[in-house]
């Protein structure tokens, strides 16, 4: 298969939604997504009850895929910032590192200044939790610790499909 | 690529539906959706033109159950299977943990098949997969059609290996599932020999 999967552990999912949760606060911002370049979602903050997450983080992912593929036709390596302006909410999207997503969407109540002020600091601290998440699952992969799918028999993956 | 998440105990795949234009790729999605419990499902988003022709993907969010405590959840792509679509199909193909190859089983559409067979192929090997590898099954759809290749025709040019295979219907929802069921299967296991 291709490159290996992203491994999410309590403890730095915790970090991940406290910074999270602080960008919301420190760029008067509704709510705060961020999402797997492969369009899972991986943590939110805010006022996300009423809306569809899945559907955004894969829609998210497909607009950086196609405008990344636009990036390198032009001869840039990526567009790591977008910012899409509405009537009433704005979205904003950046990468960070290769691998995550960072949307923040904002109305009125804040600027577009304060979001790309608060999302670049946010940014950096997400970066290092990914990083130390990225040698933390690949020390795991090699030690002790059992993988969900270690204990998974045949008969289990069966029962998953009966009806 | 999968994602596993231990602190809200799930684990996702991404599942992409390939093949040439016009094939019954979308078809697979909506009868899949159709079909399913909506607290199983979440909404299927569908990028497509004014003439309901697949532009970018269509998504589908499952919930199959639970697995040693952990929720499973498959996310269904399809690619646009117009030619000219090529750059859209290699980014939606990328992160791919399965892939169905939904064949159009038309004797007119043969080379159609081989040449979006070759082209998956090709986007594999460039997104790093080892293409002979991935979990893959083949779905020799429009079974129907008084035009349908005879199905040692289709596994002969299209399934050399002897992967598994299906005939379908999609429109009516024949091999459907069976395809689906088939794929996810594979991709567990998959996830389950590799780690």
């Amino acid at each position: 298969m291709g490159a290996p999967g992203l491994v999410m552990y309590e403890e730095e999912f915790n970090q991940i939604s406290a910074v999270l949760e602080k960008l919301v606060r420190d760029a008067n911002a509704r709510m705060v997504f961020l999402v797997d370049k492969n369009g899972q979602l991986i943590a939110a903050a805010g006022e996300t009850e009423n809306l569809d997450t899945t559907s955004l983080a894969s829609l998210t992912a497909g607009n950086i895929a196609a405008t990344g593929g636009l990036a390198k036709l032009l001869g840039e390596k990526e567009f790591s910032i977008l910012f899409h302006e509405g009537e009433k909410d704005n979205l904003h999207i950046n990468l960070i590192g290769q691998r995550v997503i960072l949307v923040v969407i904002f109305d009125d109540r804040s600027t577009l200044g304060l979001v790309r002020l608060r999302v670049k600091k946010a940014s950096e601290e997400l970066g290092q939790i990914f990083d130390r998440l990225m040698k933390k699952a690949e020390a795991e992969a090699t030690g002790v610790e059992a993988s969900p799918f270690a204990e998974i028999t045949d008969e289990d993956i069966e029962n998953l499909f009966r009806e | 690529m999968s994602f596993i998440n231990y602190s809200s105990r799930e684990i996702n795949c991404k599942l992409v539906y390939y093949g040439p234009g016009l094939g019954g790729k979308t078809t697979n999605l909506q009868y899949i959706y159709e079909k399913t419990n909506p607290q199983a499902r979440g909404k299927m988003i569908s990028l497509a033109t004014e003439t309901e022709r697949t532009l970018f993907f269509d998504f589908l969010p499952l919930s199959l159950g639970t697995i040693r405590g952990f929720k499973v959840r498959f996310h269904l792509y399809t690619v646009p299977g117009q030619v000219f679509y090529d750059a859209s199909r290699k980014l939606i193909l990328k992160g791919a943990d399965g892939v169905a190859f939904v064949a159009d089983s038309q004797e007119e559409r043969m080379e159609a098949n081989i040449e979006s067979m070759e082209n998956m192929y090709q986007h594999l090997q460039e997104h790093g997969y080892d293409p002979y590898k991935i979990p893959l099954v083949i779905q020799y759809n429009k079974r129907d059609l008084p035009n349908a290749a005879p199905v040692e025709e289709l596994r002969k040019l299209l399934n050399p290996r002897g992967l598994q295979d299906f005939e379908a219907v999609a429109i009516r929802g024949e091999g459907v599932f069976d395809t689906l069921k088939a794929l996810a299967k594979l991709v567990l296991q998959e996830l389950k020999s590799g780690k």
